[in-house]
């Protein structure tokens, strides 16, 4: 089964990479452009075949691996 | 006093801390990152670099080695641990230190001698530190500390900020903040205080001819304290 996780920094917490890609798009001509968070995507293949069971474990390597909570939210947007 | 520096993947202060440790009068061993067992010692150091290339946040590979088992048990158990600079991203993402090392605010490589206010003399760290501020260098890209509201109450309830950047006379303000770090925050301890982290490197500043010598002054009452 794959899954897809994205993890981004939680709002209170400045992300200045974000700021700085919003300026670049904004100099390049995309003035609409008024907010950047820049965050992470990860396709994890497991071994296994019940949805449930990979998604539970897919979160548990969230909390345990792939996001740091003091500054990052974590989502699974899919399995398949 | 026999003293362990941990050697990661991509460490690369781990030399420099030896040769300070020793010069100090440390008894050092050099471990690496996939052994099981410290050796005994009264003083463990995870040094700076960039551990495992820095890959997914700085320091949560290294947090997940082999040897940090043994660490984190040894940290429990009340041994002294030191972690500086990519040793203190390592050990906020064990979770023995709150809070976390962002990107520098201005997204630099900040490489530079930094003062440092020492905010707390009640550990055998600082104590008998007779000079309120130090001359420390930093090299770091992220070492802009952060932690929740709730986090940074508790931590100065509990006497945990170790050091704030600060100027020369102990000021501390938003012109002596190299990095954008919370409260100019440049090293915090654990509750016990056993665990200290700090972005800057006093292994740094040891040789009058070279540096300043106020990482000597730093080694020196370690080693005292820890008698």
């Amino acid at each position: 089964m794959k899954i897809k996780i994205i993890v981004t920094l939680k709002k209170s917490v400045l992300d200045p990479q974000g700021t700085v890609i919003q300026q670049a798009l904004n100099g390049m001509g995309f003035n609409d452009v008024n907010e950047v968070r820049q965050g992470k995507f990860f396709e994890i293949n497991i071994d296994e075949k019940d949805q449930n069971k990979a998604e539970e474990k897919a979160d548990e390597m969230c909390k345990k691996l792939l996001a740091n909570l003091v500054i990052e939210d974590y989502k699974i947007i899919g399995s398949q | 006093m026999n003293s362990s520096v941990i050697t990661f993947p991509g460490s690369n202060c781990d030399r420099d801390m030896d040769v300070a440790l020793k010069k100090f009068g440390f008894k050092n061993k050099m471990v690496w990152h996939n052994d099981v067992e410290l050796p005994k010692s009264e003083l463990v150091v995870l040094p700076g670099g960039f551990s495992y290339g820095d890959y997914l946040r700085c320091g949560s590979m290294a947090s997940k080695s082999r040897i940090m088992k043994s660490v984190i048990n040894f940290a429990k158990s009340g041994g002294k641990i030191m972690g500086i600079c990519n040793g203190f991203q390592i050990l906020v993402e064990t979770g023995l230190l709150p809070g976390v090392l962002l990107r520098n605010k201005y997204l630099e490589f900040i490489c530079k001698n930094v003062f440092v206010k020492v905010n707390n003399k009640n550990n055998p760290y600082f104590k008998d530190i007779k000079k309120d501020t130090l001359e420390l260098h930093i090299a770091h890209n992220e070492g802009n500390y952060f932690c929740s509201k709730e986090q940074i109450k508790e931590i100065n309830n509990n006497n945990q900020i170790a050091l704030y950047y600060s100027d020369k006379d102990g000021k501390i303000n938003e012109n002596t903040n190299p990095n954008g770090s919370i409260k100019n925050i440049a090293g915090v301890f654990n509750k016990e205080k056993n665990v200290l982290g700090m972005m800057p490197h006093p292994e740094r500043m040891i040789d009058p001819d070279l540096s300043g010598e106020d990482g000597s002054i730093f080694f020196k009452n370690l080693i005292n304290n820890l008698k």
